[in-house]
């Protein structure tokens, strides 16, 4: 399987929703410490149940970075699996392996459910990729799924760059 | 230099990768080794095995024999000149891990005790991690100020005098409080040639109370090195960038601040006497060798300098220069690539790093290997460095005795692929 597949050249020269986000409710930050690649994801949600609510009770937090998990009145993992994404936006630097894969995520992302994120596997990374990646380039491929995968967290900050163990 | 009997005496050149004869261009982060250096320890392990300073039994002090002869056959091999024989004594060699533990042994042993609140550990920007975060860590713990000394014209492409330590700023830097001055002997990235000589003179002079620790890792495998005339208070190098094994490493430090230090790790073999009560240490250099110490490895590593004086550390440096300048040659003819560092190849070692337009030095690296060529790429561990370059990443190639012109000329090659696969059009060249 050649690496620099049509798909992947392609996300890198014209990658999908780049670019910072104004009023993101959320945005993580992801680094991968052995070669530095960083990349940042920035989130709009809304809630399935209920439209988000800027300043009220809403378990949505009303602040980029502030997220009010003591105050709030509702289940949490209830409350935050009902989640829809319904914008997302990355920047980042680094190689057109994890651009693509970035970029492919994103698309992928939009309109769904964290439940349904909460699905998401490095398999599903590699079909959305065309195919999987050579083993060196496995922490490229998956930084991008480790950073959307931030939003499952309570600290969803998530500036610790994390392990790939669990993938 | 006979590149072709040379390279028969490295076995991993009998290697494809990826169905392609081996290309190794990435010397600067660990040598291949001979197997004249891989029969060294094996015969060690064969014939010779047992534990060291301990036994009275022949194999322990054949053992004993082997390693004391390995530590004087490096001393020998970084003491070439006249004046070193007239010193000897002054300085003594202690085996370590790497040179990184070398780096740690006198961040803990000396500066824990002799750097404090208001002193100043002066180093530059050009240091690998392990010559940077132990004073980082040291400075924070102890309230001392870390001073890091820039390069000159360091944003810019390559041209003369570019990637040079900033000797004006590395005055200034220098003053009566600090009390440490680290740098590289050699950039593992800009392949920058510090004048070690000359900068121990002005660290005496600006900075009377300090002491300079030089990191030599990439130095010693690839020039001549004669320590004891460097004017220096502590060398570091490591075995496995010299063909050796891995995991043995030198501390060269000078005898009397030795003497001063306290031990570094506490255990065996670096004990003269222990009782309930208290316990009194070895001599140097044992006193910081605690523990069974890797006897193979400054086995191999003796056999590595063999080697390599067999060849002569001088043709060494010359064939390395003579690489260096028809690789820079070659890379800068090929539009979008752009080298880091001077364009004078007798003023940097046998590093040459570069990019190719906006292409991830991974993705570069990437492609390469499938053509069987191995070159390093990311931050090379000196982040501070490529930060300051202003690049993400950087593609570096490094070469050593067994590389010849026919491995640039594949790793030109493949440079090309690079660009034909991503497909970019640039027009930034260096020759602008």
């Amino acid at each position: 399987m050649d690496l620099y597949r049509e798909l992947i050249l392609e996300h890198w020269q014209s990658p999908q929703n780049y670019g910072e986000m104004k009023g993101a409710d959320l945005i993580i930050d992801q680094v991968n410490p052995l070669c530095g690649d960083e990349v940042t994801f920035y989130f709009k949600f809304a809630s399935l149940s209920s439209p988000r609510k800027r300043g009220s009770s809403n378990w949505i937090p009303d602040q980029v970075g502030n997220d009010k998990d003591s105050s709030r009145p509702l289940d949490k993992t209830q409350g935050k699996q009902a989640r829809t994404i319904t914008d997302v936006s990355f920047v980042g630097k680094g190689c057109a392996i994890s651009v693509a894969s970035a970029s492919i995520l994103s698309e992928a992302i939009k309109g769904k459910s964290v439940k349904e994120l909460s699905k998401l596997t490095g398999e599903d990374v590699f079909e959305m990729l065309g195919g999987p990646v050579v083993p060196a380039r496995l922490k490229c491929a998956f930084l991008p799924l480790e950073a959307i995968r931030g939003i499952l967290n309570s600290k969803s900050e998530a500036r610790n760059p994390k392990q790939f163990s669990k993938l | 230099m006979n590149i072709k009997k040379i390279k028969a005496d490295f076995p991993i050149f009998n290697r494809k990768i990826n169905g392609k004869p081996l290309v190794y261009l990435d010397s600067a982060a660990t040598s291949q080794k001979p197997k004249q250096v891989l029969a060294a320890v094996d015969k060690y392990y064969e014939a010779h095995n047992a534990n060291v300073h301990r036994g009275i039994h022949t194999l322990s002090v054949e053992a004993t024999e082997a390693y004391e002869a390995a530590r004087k056959r490096v001393e020998k091999f970084v003491s070439s000149s006249a004046k070193a024989s007239e010193d000897k004594g002054v300085g003594e060699i202690i085996f370590t891990r790497n040179a990184t533990e070398a780096i740690n042994l006198v961040a803990y042993a000396w500066g824990r005790v002799n750097i404090g609140k208001g002193d100043e550990i002066v180093t530059t920007i050009m240091e690998h991690h392990s010559n940077f975060v132990p004073w980082q860590q040291l400075a924070a713990e102890n309230g001392a100020t870390l001073k890091v000394v820039p390069l000159r014209y360091a944003q810019g492409k390559l041209g003369q005098g570019n990637g040079e330590l900033d000797e004006e700023a590395f005055k200034k830097a220098l003053t009566r409080k600090t009390k440490l001055v680290a740098i590289a002997h050699v950039s593992n990235v800009l392949g920058t040639i510090n004048d070690v000589k000359r900068l121990s003179l002005v660290v005496r002079r600006l900075a009377p109370a300090a002491k300079l620790l030089v990191d030599g890792a990439q130095a010693v495998p690839h020039m001549n090195v004669d320590i004891g005339s460097l004017g220096v208070d502590f060398y570091v190098f490591t075995g496995h960038k010299m063909l050796g094994p891995m995991g043995i490493g030198v501390l060269w430090g000078k005898r009397e601040i030795l003497e001063s230090m306290p031990p570094f790790l506490f255990g065996g073999e670096m004990i003269s006497k222990v009782t309930l009560e208290k316990t009194t240490w070895n001599e140097l250099p044992w006193k910081f060798e605690a523990g069974t110490p890797n006897v193979g490895g400054a086995i191999g590593l003796a056999a590595a300098c063999d080697y390599l004086d067999g060849i002569g550390m001088d043709n060494v440096r010359k064939h390395e220069v003579e690489l260096t300048k028809y690789a820079i040659g070659r890379l800068t003819k090929i539009p979008g690539v752009v080298i880091f560092g001077s364009t004078d190849a007798a003023k940097r070692a046998g590093v040459v790093s570069f990019n190719v337009g906006p292409i991830h030095a991974h993705d570069v690296a990437s492609i390469l290997d499938a053509e069987g060529i191995a070159i390093r790429s990311g931050n090379h561990c000196a982040e501070p460095l490529v930060d300051f370059l202003g690049v993400a990443s950087i593609a570096r190639a490094s070469f050593y005795i067994y590389n010849d012109k026919a491995d640039v000329d594949r790793l030109v090659e493949g440079v090309r692929k690079v660009i034909k696969t991503f497909r970019i059009h640039t027009n930034t060249t260096n020759d602008k």
